[in-house]
């Protein structure tokens, strides 16, 4: 059996998990804070990829990303290699496609953090930054751990925006969903049988290890 | 006093249904009560100090230290203060040593109380590993006013910090306060609707009503101001000093010496030669033109009418003169009017008192 999508899977999702904490702090940071008229704007903007089907994700994205698109056109220049059909154009789609599932528990996390617990900081000789750090991060732990959590396997699950903007070259842009596709459309059940096994199994440990983190933390 | 040893603040806030102008000057020594009905805009004040109000136009100069005004307005982390709010606030994902670190770990000039000395005058030392969430109401504000005096701050802010707790809980703090009064030289300035809680507390006091400064000085000598409305109500009344003279065992009563007058108070209050601070409110004190020869009362006291209250309610405020002490006694305008009392008369007062602070 050939694990090399599952692994190049593995660190797709590793990687955007990371990216995306990243981009989610200040992003989350200032939906859950601001009190800007721009605000629901963004939300729905962040929260697209939830409705929208794959393909009219990936079709937006293969245009943008493609040669003659605004960021594929930079990249070309900047690197001289084309961002679709690589690696890295699967990191930036899967960033957009997996954004609403890091943003939302870090933004929540955000809200639930006490004004006056800021305030209280401040007042003790803490800046905004260092507040930030010091008390709206540490309490905010637990909203980082589902975000990502649920990036992560939902970037693992991907198919239908990594399949348009990807394509299926082996060791570039064949990750596990791809490759299990492509066994069952040549009638190979046993290999894909043995990575959908894989991946169910991982999935449902994932979810699971969440839950029973989520329930201790509600009972603390 | 000069500027060095004040707060001289000027503040003009307007908002929607809303108007705080209040200009000030508190010393930066000893408990100074900022008294006013709910709404006076008490915590706006505070709030304005600490810079955690946006959008003011005023000054505030701290010991001659410009931290406000002339369009300089120092951020809030760079005012040396301790802010008490009226909930403890405290870090729930800290414990309680971390907590009462906080500030410590980030005051520049070190010069704060010891982290021992502030634990042991609030009886912190069995709560150091605890999380906030295992500490009762009144623990959590005693880990709240440590926190901020381990901030090492020119004076501390106290928000109403008892009014979230219930009765119990209140009598359970106050003893503690008494004592960073008595121990620390921290300034305070606290902000209070009880009466009860200033008299025993404060040196100075300043009554801020509808946004208004209406009095503001030595607290004996505003409370026994007669044209201040906040003071004139059913809380209206004075504290004075004294010091225990003697205990009488057989009645269970307690001589308090006053520099010119002594005053039987029910109870064992303490050891003779400690000091007490008695609150007496105008409506226990009664006047009478002649001695009365036989009274419940035990306190007569020989008095002179310094003032009394202009109005046409059904009960007028006087304030009378024992040697230099002032005292308010409440009496209906008909008694006075038969007794035909004037300012300069000496009358005799019947007076009940009670200690609101201990040594």
């Amino acid at each position: 059996m050939n694990l090399g999508p599952l692994w190049l899977s593995v660190q797709l999702a590793t990687i955007t998990m990371l990216l995306l904490l990243l981009i989610a702090t200040p992003l989350g940071w200032w939906l859950a804070r601001t009190r800007s008229r721009a605000r629901p704007v963004i939300q729905a903007i962040v929260a697209l990829p939830i409705v929208l089907p794959p393909t009219v994700m990936g079709f937006y994205l293969l245009i943008l990303l493609g040669p003659a698109g605004a960021i594929g056109a930079w990249w070309l220049e900047l690197t001289g290699s084309a961002l679709t059909f690589s690696f890295a154009g699967l990191v930036i789609a899967s960033c957009i496609y997996s954004l609403p599932f890091a943003v939302q528990p870090i933004m929540s996390a955000f809200a639930a953090v006490p004004e006056g617990d800021l305030e209280a900081a401040w007042t003790l000789g803490a800046d905004r930054r260092d507040a930030f750090f010091s008390i709206a991060l540490p309490q905010s732990t637990h909203g980082y751990l589902n975000a990502a959590v649920l990036s992560f396997a939902h970037t693992l699950g991907e198919f239908g925006v990594v399949l348009m903007v990807g394509g299926n070259i082996p060791g570039e842009t064949r990750l596990i969903s791809i490759d299990i596709y492509d066994q069952v459309e040549s009638l190979n059940y046993a290999a894909a049988h043995q990575l959908s096994a894989i991946l169910l199994l991982f999935a449902f440990a994932i979810l699971l290890s969440l839950f029973v983190v989520n329930r201790r933390w509600q009972q603390r | 006093m000069s500027s060095e040893q004040k707060v001289q603040l000027q503040y003009a806030v307007d908002r929607m249904g809303f108007k705080l102008n209040v200009s000030a000057e508190i010393p930066l020594h000893g408990i100074t009560g900022i008294y006013g009905p709910s709404g006076a805009g008490k915590t706006t004040l505070l709030r304005c100090i600490a810079g955690l109000e946006q959008a003011t136009t005023g000054s505030l100069f701290v010991g001659g230290e410009r931290w406000q005004g002339d369009g300089i307005s120092l951020p809030i982390h760079e005012r040396e203060i301790g802010y008490v709010f009226q909930e403890p606030r405290l870090f729930a994902h800290l414990r309680v040593k971390d907590n009462i670190e906080y500030g410590m770990r980030r005051s520049r000039n070190g010069q704060g109380p010891k982290l021992d000395t502030v634990v042991n005058l609030l009886g912190l030392g069995q709560l150091l590993q605890r999380w906030p969430r295992e500490l009762s109401g009144g623990e959590a504000q005693r880990v709240s006013i440590a926190r901020a005096l381990m901030r090492a701050p020119r004076f501390v802010l106290m928000d109403e910090p008892l009014a979230s707790l219930d009765v119990a809980r209140k009598n359970e703090i106050l003893p503690f306060l008494d004592r960073l009064h008595a121990e620390l030289s921290t300034p305070i300035i606290y902000v209070s609707h009880s009466i009860e809680e200033i008299c025993r507390l404060c040196d100075h006091l300043i009554i801020l009503d509808e946004g208004q400064v209406l009095a503001s000085g030595e607290l004996q000598s505003v409370l026994v101001r007669l044209d201040v409305p906040t003071l004139t109500g059913d809380e209206a009344g004075s504290v004075i000093t004294g010091a225990i003279a003697e205990y009488d065992e057989k009645y269970d009563l307690t001589l308090i010496s006053l520099p010119s007058a002594q005053l039987w108070l029910p109870g064992n209050l303490g050891t003779i030669a400690d000091q007490l601070r008695l609150r007496i409110r105008a409506s226990d004190i009664s006047l009478s033109r002649d001695r009365p020869t036989r009274s419940s009362i035990l306190n007569l006291l020989e008095v002179v009418i310094e003032d009394i209250q202009d109005t046409r309610g059904p009960t007028q405020l006087v304030r009378i003169a024992v040697g230099q002490e002032r005292l308010i006694a409440r009496i209906t305008r008909r008694s006075r009017e038969e007794l035909n009392l004037q300012a300069g008369d000496t009358v005799i007062a019947q007076v009940k008192a009670a200690a609101v602070r201990g040594p």
